[in-house]
């Protein structure tokens, strides 16, 4: 049966840059590379840097990799990688990818730009018509956007594939996109290769958990798998799909890399952030997981299939990000008996300070690590017999100076605090803005996804 | 009743979805299955997250995978990137669930 190969070497920004060269290297049959940098508050960051560099606005690390990929294609190979990395500058990063594929010797590459994802615009003209718009309102909460109107950052759509598969049919070696669903970037190739119909729900739903399983990369291959201490985790391997004409798909890894795919690996990662099985809501199509079939083949091979889909929603889900103050979290070691007892004390310690101070940050966390407080000590209690903890304090505040004042409040425990305390090489904590999340729906029809293509 | 770590007969993933996680549970074998639909109710899940005020818990089943994928709306206080906790996105409720006791009867385990 004819399949195309789909790999994914980048879960997130801040995956291994070494992945995509290590991961074409060991799959000489790959068709298509596909790299996701974009999590939910990312384009708050991008944001922050295009205010200093009206050229930045993109993740950068993808130059990088692109510039780690060039002697592929001067070599002759046929591989197309799909990306979202363009975050909120597709054009800019387009053209620092030609620059760099220019100077390694590369010739007659073409890549396509994807955008339109940027749907700030319309929300400010809602504003315009009405400050008490009740468009956009928050998904979950039901809120009123005119809340975080004086702090809107950004606001993207997640729109579907079609847009990449244009670029694609029309050439392109690279498409390089802005905010769109992780696993449109694994329906794009398909749709662009099977030449499917837009109604085509249940092969576009195959190739959305296609998508869904290998857009968090080695998770899939047994990264933080349950069982993962009986793993070989030396150099695990990144994930490749080799979905068929009827959207189901093959989940694998090279040979000789480390980790596992396994019916477990594979179903860890199906319900990786999943809602309602029934219908996982994508712009491509709303899948049904109740209907999958999961069958370990053995030898790192695991088939998916049985995915039935509908249409997708009659609306764009939106991630907008707005400025919503500063936080910054302390950390010190405390050793000895009653070790947690006294680490708590020294959270009361620094509260009091701050409040006689008149610097009480709106929201105070104390945390004993190792006594099971980052999971509310639910699965354990026996603090009374550890002789260590790590005592961290975490604080939020929309003003600046409050937080900064925290950060100047930990150190004086080294001397004040338990005997046993230690740990404070790292100094002051650093203060960072923290940018909210603001999940909303945008009517199709408002979104224009464009594509423009430039030849390297 | 014997009570039995849920790890011994089942695998576990957690993320988050916006201030809210979920948790995906999925038996070891398909027996286990039966247990999990049986005990590991939502209702348990919520009360066992009690401390970390996970909201009113959401079980949905999936028969076709062994598994279960509870939705706790409110446990991240405020989200990904508000939180204050070390565990901002829920990353580790997987494993912390893993260690929920089920009493279960005889029959259940013949």
């Amino acid at each position: 049966m004819e399949t195309i190969r789909i790999g994914n070497a980048s879960a997130f920004w801040g995956d291994s840059n070494d992945a995509p060269a290590s991961l074409v290297e060991l799959a000489p049959d790959l068709d298509y590379l596909t790299l996701d940098y974009l999590a939910e508050v990312s384009m708050s960051i991008l944001a922050k840097q295009r205010e200093r560099d009206p050229a930045a606005g993109y993740a950068r690390d993808f130059v990088g990799v692109v510039t780690s990929l060039a002697r592929f294609w001067k070599d002759g190979r046929k591989l197309r990688v799909v990306t979202n990395a363009g975050g909120l500058n597709p054009a800019g990063c387009a053209e620092a990818c030609a620059q760099v594929l220019r100077s390694a010797g590369c010739r007659n590459l073409r890549i396509g730009i994807v955008s339109g994802d940027d749907v700030l615009p319309e929300i400010q003209g809602a504003f315009a018509a009405d400050l008490h718009t009740r468009e956009f309102a928050h998904m979950e909460s039901g809120a009123p956007i005119e809340t975080i109107r004086e702090s809107l950052v950004t606001a993207n759509a997640y729109i579907g594939a079609a847009p990449m598969v244009e670029a694609i049919a029309k050439g392109a070696d690279l498409v390089i996109s802005g905010r769109v669903a992780d696993p449109s970037l694994t329906v794009a190739p398909c749709v662009a290769h099977f030449g499917w119909k837009p109604g085509d729900f249940a092969r576009l739903a195959g190739a959305t958990v296609a998508g869904h399983l290998i857009e968090c990369g080695t998770q899939v291959t047994g990264g933080i798998s349950t069982d993962w201490l009986d793993l070989d985790t030396r150099n695990i391997g990144y994930p490749i799909v080799e979905v068929s004409a009827d959207g189901s798909c093959v989940v694998t890894k090279p040979q000789n890399t480390g980790g596992r795919v396994s019916e477990q690996s594979v179903k860890e990662q199906l319900v990786y952030e999943l809602g309602d099985p029934s219908r996982y809501l994508s712009p491509d199509a709303t899948v049904s997981f109740l209907t999958l079939n999961v069958e370990d083949q053995g030898n790192n091979r695991v088939r998916v299939s049985g995915a039935t889909g509908g249409p997708p929603p009659e609306q764009y889900k939106v991630s907008a990000t707005y400025r919503a103050g500063y936080r910054a979290a302390g950390m010190l070691t405390i050793v000895g008996r009653d070790a947690v007892e006294k680490a708590r004390r020294c959270g009361q310690m620094v509260l009091g300070r701050l409040r006689a101070a008149g610097s009480e940050p709106q929201r105070y966390h104390v945390e004993c690590l190792g006594s099971g407080d980052a999971i509310g000590q639910v699965a354990q209690s026996n603090c009374e017999a550890l002789l260590e903890t790590v005592l961290r304090i975490s604080v939020f505040d929309p003003r600046k100076e409050i937080v900064e004042r925290f950060t100047r409040e930990i150190a004086p425990l080294v001397t004040s605090g338990a005997q046993g305390t230690t740990g404070y090489a790292e100094g002051r904590p650093p203060v960072r803005e923290v940018f909210g999340y603001w999940p909303t729906l945008i009517p199709r029809a408002r979104v224009k996804p464009q594509v423009q293509l430039i030849e390297v | 009743m014997p009570a039995i770590r849920l790890g011994d007969i089942a695998y576990a993933r957690s993320g988050d979805k916006g201030a809210g996680a979920n948790i995906g549970v999925i038996a070891r074998e398909p027996r286990g299955y039966e247990i999990l639909e049986k005990h590991l109710t939502a209702d348990l899940v919520e009360r066992y997250f009690a401390p970390l005020q996970p909201g009113k818990v959401i079980r949905y089943e999936l028969p076709n995978l062994g598994a279960l994928n509870f939705i706790l709306p409110h446990i991240l206080d405020g989200g990904g990137s508000v939180s204050l906790r070390t565990d901002a996105q829920g990353k580790a409720l997987g494993q912390a669930i893993l260690e929920l006791r089920l009493e279960i009867d005889a029959n259940a385990t013949t």
